[in-house]
């Protein structure tokens, strides 16, 4: 039996980035707001101090901040007649866990998409035909625009402080900045942090290869900063222990470092921590949410009555929750009917590694940011033709290298062996002087029909309710965008002088036990059809009125970006649409 | 009163790391920070072995220098404490799968499924380790590895590496890719770990360890960082010297 605390106007599932927005726009509306958080509470001072933040072993390497496979795991297959297995330990991502979210331990690569990504399957369509397209691609417009989201983008990156350089300023292209983005309303926060050698380099060379350059929009202070709350942020050390770590000097933006200074000084809101939610609870209706049950870690069950219920838990996890919830109908992949799991989606990465004269060259690897880097975005979406490659779908690429932690990044050319004299003496003469950009390549993900979440029919979590399945595979259009990209961006680092480039093309399978990124998309999917979408254009279901279900389970597919800039407007758009129409009239907001 | 995880931790055996339980909490009002509320690393005492027996241990450290042989400038992976690094993770939450999801059924998968093995890291090297020692003693060798030649040795390596060699009643390949990420992980990790000890594989390599600020560095392109490194506790020279 749970026992039943005092109702509030609004429960927030998850405490990450999302939650952080969603509970800051709320409570300034005046509702009482609660949200709960399956992790500990984290900050500066308890989680990642600058006297231990730059261990490698613990926090990259033993997952410190991250989720523990034993509270919750998925299982994991390729192709519909494969039996999935369980991921044991983390692999292809890695799960955040705790107040902050992912916003802890995130590189702060802050991006925007494309005008085009929001329409893409109308955009595509028209301009290279209905047949470019493969048969199984289940691509769709979002319901939402470019130009509906800017404000909302704008108001992400005055909140964190993005450093960056502006390429078009209200249709106005700036040099220096990325010609492509789709026209800003002002220029970034704070200027562009200065790059080191290795990423400069990288800049000259794509310049005289005819490309244009940008230095990549980063929530790593190039210096000291006021954000609109009144929280304030630090200049960026360039300590290089920045993903995969929390920042021990206050300049990575998180919900720490932007929101929660204001936000747990609010006597309408309150957070509860150590408690995961297990179901969003129904009224006999099944039309209305009556509130959540949580688990805390004494084992102890709890129900939270409230009348709107905001589910942030991340992408995959609010997928989860949906469907142990038994909400919106389960997407069946045979006959393309259902939504909940359907366009599950992740990215497509991939890398070149340099090897140059290290009697020429020193680039000290280990200094950098999380976002630092200069990046074209030439082949990004639809900014090429893409007719006569026959394929679609792009990525921005760039010299993006965020460390020289030696764990991980220790590259030797390739045909060296792995172990023994001659691997250690080419680890020595490599060090200082090779690129590896880490996800060189950032491609984009598109959906399909056999690429879906389900509930698994073997294993169960620590509540014996079922795994969710993740059934996903690279399809040939991934494949061949990657080859395509990794060879542009090969000839750009070759074109940096280096002596050797390593191409690491991104294979299939899809491999659950090689890291990409942790930007897992899709599964609640967004749009204008309540046949094939979740949640409306407002990120409310359509099942289920008084639930908002926010983050990037709301991507109809993935682009060539890190999702985080438009997940956080998602978040803004969706926060507006309720304190500017739901709660006038709580109710529907879109009529099928 | 908020139970804290490092007053939680200090109750508890759990001091190894890895399994910072908490207690549920409802926060509001102010940030519920406190000082000294971290949990600082805990820097591996030297000493007599934790989970390795002396034969393991004389194992491993033999399989250490063959991983990362002595040159002249800098020591094997014996040297650099690689084995001890690998006694104490073993001994502590990474050794026991801690955290990570050990339910049936234990299926055989395909490769980019992921391993799915009940057996954790600790009992990967039990039986490799063993095994390791009877496939030398009992087979054409006649001796356990740590005696054999620094050549043999590496074409037993190698072997195992390509899956060519198979061992009795373990896992030769799947050891060996255990073996090959501990030893190095060792060698490059922070000394407070046991293994790059007095930092020989951060100072191969040039880099400074946990400075944590080069904002007077980043616009100094292709200059050599001048100051050596520091580890989590500091320089070698600052600390007491044991043998
Ligand atoms: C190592 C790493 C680097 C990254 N770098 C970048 C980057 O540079 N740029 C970028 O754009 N993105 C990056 N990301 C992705 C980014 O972290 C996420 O897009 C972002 O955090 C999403 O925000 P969110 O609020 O949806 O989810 P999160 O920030 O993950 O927050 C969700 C929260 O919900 C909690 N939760 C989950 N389930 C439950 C439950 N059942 N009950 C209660 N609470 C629950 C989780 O513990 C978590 O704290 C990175 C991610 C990782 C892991």
């Amino acid at each position: 039996m749970s026992r039943k605390l005092p109702h509030k106007d609004v429960v927030i599932v998850g405490f990450g980035w999302v939650g952080s927005i969603m509970a800051q726009e709320l409570t300034d509306e005046g509702l009482e707001v609660i949200a709960i958080e399956r992790g500990p509470w984290r900050d500066t001072a308890t989680d990642y101090p600058p006297t231990y933040d730059q261990d490698e072993l613990r926090y990259r390497i033993r997952h410190e901040l991250f989720l523990r496979p034993d509270q919750t795991t998925f299982t994991f297959r390729n192709k519909m007649n494969q039996t999935a297995l369980p991921i044991r330990t983390w692999g292809a991502f890695m799960p955040p866990n705790g107040v902050g979210g992912g916003g802890v331990h995130w590189n702060a690569e802050t991006w925007r998409f494309l005008p085009s990504d929001f329409v893409l399957k109308t955009h595509l369509t028209e301009r290279y035909g209905a047949d470019f397209l493969p048969s199984d691609m289940t691509i769709q417009d979002w319901g939402v625009t470019y130009e509906e989201l800017e404000p909302h983008y704008d108001r992400f990156e005055y909140l964190c402080g993005t450093s960056g350089t502006a390429g078009n300023l209200q249709g106005q292209i700036q040099e220096g900045g990325n010609p492509f983005e789709g026209p800003r309303s002002r220029p970034y926060p704070n200027p562009a942090q200065p790059q080191p050698f290795s990423h400069t380099l990288f800049g000259k060379a794509a310049r005289e290869l005819g490309y244009k350059p940008f230095p990549q929009p980063s929530g790593n202070m190039s210096q000291a900063y006021t954000n609109p709350l009144g929280v304030r942020l630090g200049p960026c050390t360039y300590c290089g222990f920045c993903e995969w770590f929390g920042c021990g000097n206050y300049s990575k933006a998180s919900p720490q470092t932007t929101i929660l200074p204001v936000l747990i000084r609010k006597s309408n809101f309150t957070v509860r921590d150590n408690s995961e939610v297990v179901r969003i609870n129904l009224d006999p209706s099944g039309k209305t949410a009556a509130g959540v049950t949580f688990v805390d870690t004494s084992g102890e069950e709890w129900e939270q009555p409230a009348d709107i219920v905001i589910v942030s838990a991340y992408a995959i996890f609010n997928a989860q929750l949906m469907l142990l919830s038994g909400i919106g109908k389960p997407y069946d992949p045979l006959t393309g009917e259902g939504v909940m799991g359907r366009n599950f989606t992740h990215q497509t990465i991939s890398d070149a590694v340099g090897f140059f004269d290290n009697t020429k060259f020193n680039f000290n690897p280990f200094i950098a940011s999380g976002s630092i880097g200069m990046c074209i975005d030439e082949f990004n979406g639809d900014n090429f033709d893409h007719g006569p490659h026959g394929f679609v779908g792009g990525g921005y690429m760039g010299q993006v290298q965020s460390n020289g932690r030696p764990i991980e990044t220790t590259p030797v050319p390739s045909g060296t062996p792995r172990w023994g004299a001659e691997w250690k003496a080419a680890v020595r003469d490599n060090y200082l002087s090779s690129v590896k950009p880490g996800t060189g390549v950032h491609g984009s993900f598109y959906s399909y029909r056999d690429v879906y979440l389900d509930l698994d029919p073997i294993y169960k979590d620590r509540f014996n309710r079922p795994l969710m399945r993740m059934t996903i595979d690279f399809h040939d259009n991934e494949l061949k965008q990657n080859a395509f990209l990794t060879d542009r961006f090969a000839e750009i680092i070759q074109a940096m002088g280096a002596k050797k480039v390593d191409k690491e093309y991104r294979q299939g399978p899809y491999d659950i036990t090689k890291y990409q990124t942790t930007h897992l998309c899709g599964g609640v999917i967004m749009g204008t059809d309540p046949r094939t979408s979740a949640v409306n254009r407002y990120l409310q279901s359509w099942d289920v009125p008084n639930l908002f279900v926010v983050g990037a389970s709301a991507f109809p597919q993935n682009a060539g970006y890190n999702p985080t800039g438009t997940v956080a407007a998602l978040a803004y758009w969706a926060a507006a649409a309720i304190r500017e129409q739901y709660l006038k009239n709580p109710g529907v907001l879109i009529h099928a | 009163m908020r139970l804290r995880r490092r007053d939680f931790l200090l109750t508890t055996a759990a001091i190894l790391g890895g399994s910072h339980i908490a207690l549920a909490d409802s926060i509001s009002g102010s940030l519920p920070w406190e000082p000294d509320a971290g949990i600082p690393p805990e820097r591996i005492k030297l000493g007599s072995w934790l989970y390795f027996t002396s034969e393991e241990a004389r194992t491993v450290e033999a399989l250490a220098d063959r991983i990362i042989p002595p040159d002249p400038a800098t020591p094997g992976g014996k040297d650099a404490g690689c084995a001890v690094y690998l006694d104490r993770q073993l001994a502590g939450p990474y050794g026991s799968q801690h955290g990570l999801y050990v339910k049936p059924p234990f299926l055989k998968g395909l490769k980019q499924q992921g391993p799915q093995t009940e057996d954790g890291p600790a009992q990967v090297y039990r039986k490799g380790l063993a095994a390791l020692n009877r496939y030398s003693s009992q087979g054409q060798d006649g001796k356990v590895f740590a005696e054999l030649t620094g050549e043999r040795q590496d074409e037993i390596l190698k072997g195992l590496e390509s899956g060519k060699l198979q061992l009795p009643e373990a896992d030769g390949q799947a050891f060996f890719e255990a073996l090959l990420k501990d030893i190095q992980q060792g060698f490059f990790a922070d000394p407070i770990y046991g293994g790059n000890r007095d930092m020989v594989a951060w100072r191969m390599i040039g880099f400074p360890g946990a400075r944590y600020n080069y904002r007077d560095w980043v616009n100094r392109h292709n200059e050599r960082y001048p100051l050596p490194p520091v580890g989590i506790t500091g320089r070698p020279e600052w600390t007491p010297k044991k043998s």
